[in-house]
């Protein structure tokens, strides 16, 4: 077999997306339909979060395309003044796929959660990713299925009593982030449904990443697991687990800074104190760390406890996206040959019979 | 066979360039079966002896028959793999019951295929396989080439490996890979005795191994020895010629089922100016419209190997949405984890074409055979009231019209359309009388552009549907001011949000029911060359050439009979259930239990005589045509002789 370079992609996540120059609001975002979450549900957060952020794109919100699976995040492009799937359950990677690859002009997002994404819908979200097709996702965890009414998640921390674990789950969670980068994601971060700012930082990034790019968002479910994120919440808890990372500055946290992320054993990290390491020895952040081994030894920081939770983006890298590829290959055979369909039907052996 | 019908006829005689006169006898149809291990290329050998009969203008009709098993353990019974080749003067309609020839390259074989061969039939065998260890690997006590076994049969017996191994003594090809040229030395005895040309599998074998051109020279010498081998040695005493076919006027190509129905896919985009998208996963019989696709993508094609056949078909509805053709093509097993999805595209009403290449079920079944087990699974195979019209080829050319059809409803009535090919189809091959590009339908559609809704706001209400096709617009993203969400959840009329009101599902339910039921289809046409049957053969797909071939036959013998084959399973033609009432009696042979049975009576209350097998391959036209002979006796109330064996069809339901 041969195998083609197909080269590495100049463009920008939104290049040959329209755009406007009438300047937009986030009112024009909303749709008239009434929002059915929950009271107090993180989902709202991240709407608001989101139809705040879109119009600083200034793209034509005609060529904006939200697509979602099942679950209760996945009602959010009813909510949202764009166009809209509401497809079915862990699909929306897949059928979002088939819109990127031959629509160039649209820049399309994925709202998924934690079961559609990494249960039912797990081999998509892993095979897109892998295949680096030009969607933002947005997985919406909060360790736990809402909308079947609270049984455990992939998410759900081990031993989590539930409806349908009344003695404890047995599964072990999956971390999102280390799954994403397991799938050599190019774009991974992870933001707080209660930090506005980080999570619209992390959404300008994904929108301007050419390729998938993966946002994993705790999210906090009021009914069936409430509190889930609290510790990363109160004053004097956050600062000592919440680790953020900044590209290209040294990885810092504590009240005070007086943590930090330092090397371990065989290319892990490790969370030391600064005063005992050391600033020398904090490790810089890189982003754009080709291999993602180092972004995986970050996610790893993370833990069911949350004791430690890594935000920000982790990896963000250049590699050629699928769709693009395809559409150059179509390119390519175009120029070729043209599409000659009556020469096609004929082939190369043909009789007459008169 | 039933020479008496079909057989041949006349024969004359031509000195042969030795000296030695060799009879030349004319036949009108010839049926030839090659038949060896996985590994010796009898798919291949099959397939130029049909391009070669194409070539000379007969008309042919293949029937490729394979294990699943890439390469199952040589030698073995379940190793055998065959390739029989119908070719004729007249049009045919099937690959033929029987072989009149069979080539027999290793005891595996002789013996999986010997009791096919009718009594007088032609045996060539590859006697240098018929060693005692293969001979005890398939269960042969003693070599049946030295016993009383194959006396019936004119046998004739070539060391084909050594003969050729002996041609390319001079080649430096070592001895095995010269051993493998064998396959080339069977096709090249058989093109001697049918008078077939040449420079076409010459010419081929040059392309094929174009990059390794002393493959190319040996593969060709292996070819010429086996025809001189016929020319010179005074083994055979007769060639057959079979005269070129009187078909319809027009340019012809040989053409496989799965080639025309990706053919037919690419004129359907061409027809109706948008892009194809083929999500697809990997699956037998139908990965071959996948290479197929793959290959034109100057035609604006994009072809994705999904990840698996939810992915595929979710891209291809992924691709609709965006105002593309979305296709997927998948068989069986494949179409039960596409079902979520098809459901979808009835929901959200979105042009989609699911391509169901059937096979043996339920489960893996039998992966390289026929059956068409799946159409109630394309007919109900989902939750909910969820209706799919479903269109269906009657032969390997036809498969190209089907799916211009295809696209045509999914189009048109923005709803997935199930097009249920088969294996047998799919693989089978026939010549295609080319159509004319300019003579393909206009197929173009009209996007939405402006607001629509009904209560005079500038919204967009995406299920407002077009009066007549009941169709709902198709605004693709990137129009301005058609911002609207569709989705899976229950759809308010017109305005399209999400509505649990009970009036509204159940009305709803209606149209999107009562759009499938109003799709245009043509009128059912019966033949019926008498005028004064009164027995129907109704069929489907696939069975269409041996249920005709058995029609020819029962007409030939005297008798009447009408025959009929629905295109559209569903909706079902609108003068169907004139044509079932107007007969006494209507037999409806599947190769299922019964399926298209039990709706034409659940339909029309008519009852059906249903003759059904699942053997994995077609129905022989001799079968059938027993059947019809005794339908139309039991019809017309004499009392066959052949009761016993009605009964035994009936066993069959």
């Amino acid at each position: 077999m041969t195998a083609i370079d197909l080269g590495l992609p100049q463009l920008g996540g939104l290049d040959g997306v329209p755009t406007t120059d009438e300047p937009q609001k986030a009112k024009e975002y909303k749709s008239d339909q009434e929002v059915r979450w929950c009271p107090g549900c993180g989902d709202y957060v991240v709407l608001n979060a989101v139809q705040s952020f879109l119009p600083s794109l200034g793209l034509k919100r005609e060529n904006i395309v939200f697509v979602s699976g099942i679950g209760c995040s996945s009602r959010f492009p009813y909510y949202m003044n764009t166009y809209g799937v509401h497809s079915i359950h862990g699909r929306a990677p897949a059928i979002a796929t088939g819109l990127a690859v031959t629509r160039p002009d649209l820049s399309v997002w994925v709202v998924t959660g934690d079961g559609d994404a990494l249960s039912i819908g797990g081999n998509h979200l892993i095979h897109t990713l892998r295949r680096n097709v030009n969607l933002k996702i947005l997985l919406f965890n909060n360790r736990i299925y809402g909308l079947t009414k609270g049984q455990y998640s992939p998410t759900s921390e081990e031993g989590k009593v539930t409806k349908s674990t009344p003695m404890g789950s047995l599964d072990h969670p999956f971390n999102p982030v280390s799954l994403a980068l397991g799938a050599e994601g190019t774009f991974v971060a992870r933001a707080l449904d209660s930090d506005r700012k980080g999570l619209t930082e992390v959404l300008r990034q994904a929108a301007e990443h050419r390729g998938s790019a993966l946002v994993e968002i705790y999210q906090n479910c009021p009914i069936f697991n409430d509190g889930a994120f609290d510790v990363l919440k109160e004053q004097g808890e956050a600062e000592r687990r919440l680790i953020p990372l900044e590209h290209g500055k040294p990885i810092r946290f504590g009240a005070e800074g007086e943590f930090g992320v330092v090397r371990s054993g065989f290319g892990s990290l490790e969370v030391a104190k600064v005063a005992d390491v050391g600033e020398d020895a904090l490790v810089t952040h890189d982003a754009h760390t080709d291999d993602p081994s180092y972004a995986f030894a970050l996610s790893r920081l993370s833990t069911q406890d949350l004791s430690h939770t890594v935000t920000g983006v982790f990896r963000s890298v250049r590699r050629a996206t699928y769709d693009d590829t395809a559409r150059a290959q179509v390119q390519q055979a175009q120029d070729a040959k043209p599409a000659d369909l009556g020469k096609l039907l004929h082939g190369r052996e043909t009789w007459t019979v008169a | 066979m039933s020479t008496s019908v079909e057989g041949g006829t006349g024969n004359g005689a031509n000195p042969g360039p030795n000296g030695h006169r060799t009879e030349v006898t004319k036949l009108d149809r010839v049926v030839i079966r090659f038949a060896g291990d996985s590994g010796d290329g009898m798919q291949l050998t099959g397939d130029r002896f049909t391009s070669e009969a194409a070539a000379f203008g007969n008309d042919l009709a293949t029937l490729p028959n394979f294990p699943a098993e890439i390469r199952a353990p040589q030698g073995t019974l379940p190793g055998v793999s065959s390739f029989q080749l119908h070719f004729a003067d007249y049009d045919i309609l099937t690959p033929g019951d029987r072989p009149d020839v069979l080539v027999a390259m290793n005891p595996a074989a002789l013996k999986a295929n010997v009791k096919d061969l009718p009594r007088g039939g032609t045996l060539i065998v590859n006697t240098d396989e018929f060693t005692k260890r293969n001979l005890t690997k398939v269960g042969y006590e003693s070599n049946p080439l030295e016993s009383h076994e194959l006396e019936d049969y004119l046998v004739h017996e070539v060391a084909m490996a050594t003969l050729t191994q002996g041609a390319l003594a001079d080649t430096g090809l070592g001895k095995k890979d010269a051993e493998r040229c064998k396959n080339m030395f069977a096709l090249g005895l058989l093109s001697w005795m049918y008078h077939r040309p040449t420079e076409g599998t010459e010419r081929f074998l040059r392309e094929k191994f174009a990059k390794k051109p002393d493959l190319a020279e040996a593969n060709i010498l292996a070819f010429r020895a086996g025809w001189n081998y016929g020319e010179t040695t005074e083994a055979f005493a007769s060639t057959f010629q079979v005269a070129p076919a009187k078909l319809p006027r027009g340019t012809y190509r040989q053409i496989t089922g799965n080639t025309a129905l990706a053919y037919g896919l690419i004129a359907a985009s061409q027809q109706a100016k948008l892009p194809m998208l083929l999500g697809t996963y990997p699956i037998t019989p139908a990965s071959d419209i996948l290479h197929e696709l793959s290959k034109h993508k100057n035609f604006g094609i994009t072809t994705f190997q999904a990840e698996d056949e939810i992915a595929g078909i979710a891209a291809a509805l992924g691709a609709s949405y965006g105002g593309r053709l979305g296709v997927t093509s998948t068989s069986g097993p494949g179409v039960a984890l596409k079902s979520e999805t098809i459901g979808l595209a009835v929901m959200t009403e979105l042009p989609l074409v699911i391509i169901d290449v059937q096979r043996g079920g339920p489960s893996t079944g039998l992966p390289t055979k026929t059956e068409q087990a799946d159409l109630l699974q394309a007919m109900y195979g989902r939750n909910g009231e969820s209706p799919v019209p479903i269109v269906a080829p009657r032969s390997p050319a036809d498969c190209f019209d089907a799916a211009v059809e295809a696209v045509r409803i999914a189009l048109k009535y923005r709803t997935p359309v199930m097009l249920l090919s088969d294996g047998a189809i799919a693989n089978g091959s026939e010549p295609w009388l080319i159509p004319d590009v300019e003579e393909l339908p206009d197929l173009t559609v009209k996007f939405a552009s402006a607001p629509n809704a009904m209560d005079g706001s500038d919204e967009f209400w995406p299920y407002v549907r077009d009066t007549e096709t009941l169709a709902r617009e198709w605004a693709i993203p990137g129009t301005p001011g058609l911002q609207h969400r569709i989705g899976g959840l229950e759809k308010a009329d017109g305005a399209g949000n999400i509505s649990y009101d009970p009036d509204n599902h159940d009305r709803m339910v209606r149209l999107r029911q009562s759009k499938v039921d109003g799709v245009d289809v043509a009128r059912l046409a019966v033949d019926d060359p008498s005028g004064e049957a009164r027995v129907l053969a109704l069929g489907w797909g696939s069975s269409y050439g041996p249920i005709g071939a058995a029609c020819r036959r029962v007409r030939k013998s005297g008798m009447k009979i009408a025959q009929a084959h629905l295109r559209h399973l569903n909706p079902f033609p609108a003068n169907l259930g004139d044509v079932l009432r107007a007969y006494d009696t209507v037999v409806v042979p599947e190769m299922n239990l019964g399926q298209l049975s039990l709706l034409l009576r659940g339909r029309y209350l008519v009852d059906v005589r249903s003759y059904t097998k699942v053997a994995g391959l077609p129905f022989k036209a001799e079968e059938l045509a027993d059947v019809f002979t005794n339908v139309i006796n039991d019809s017309e109330g004499t009392d066959s002789a052949n009761e016993h064996q009605l009964a035994a069809t009936e066993a069959h339901e």
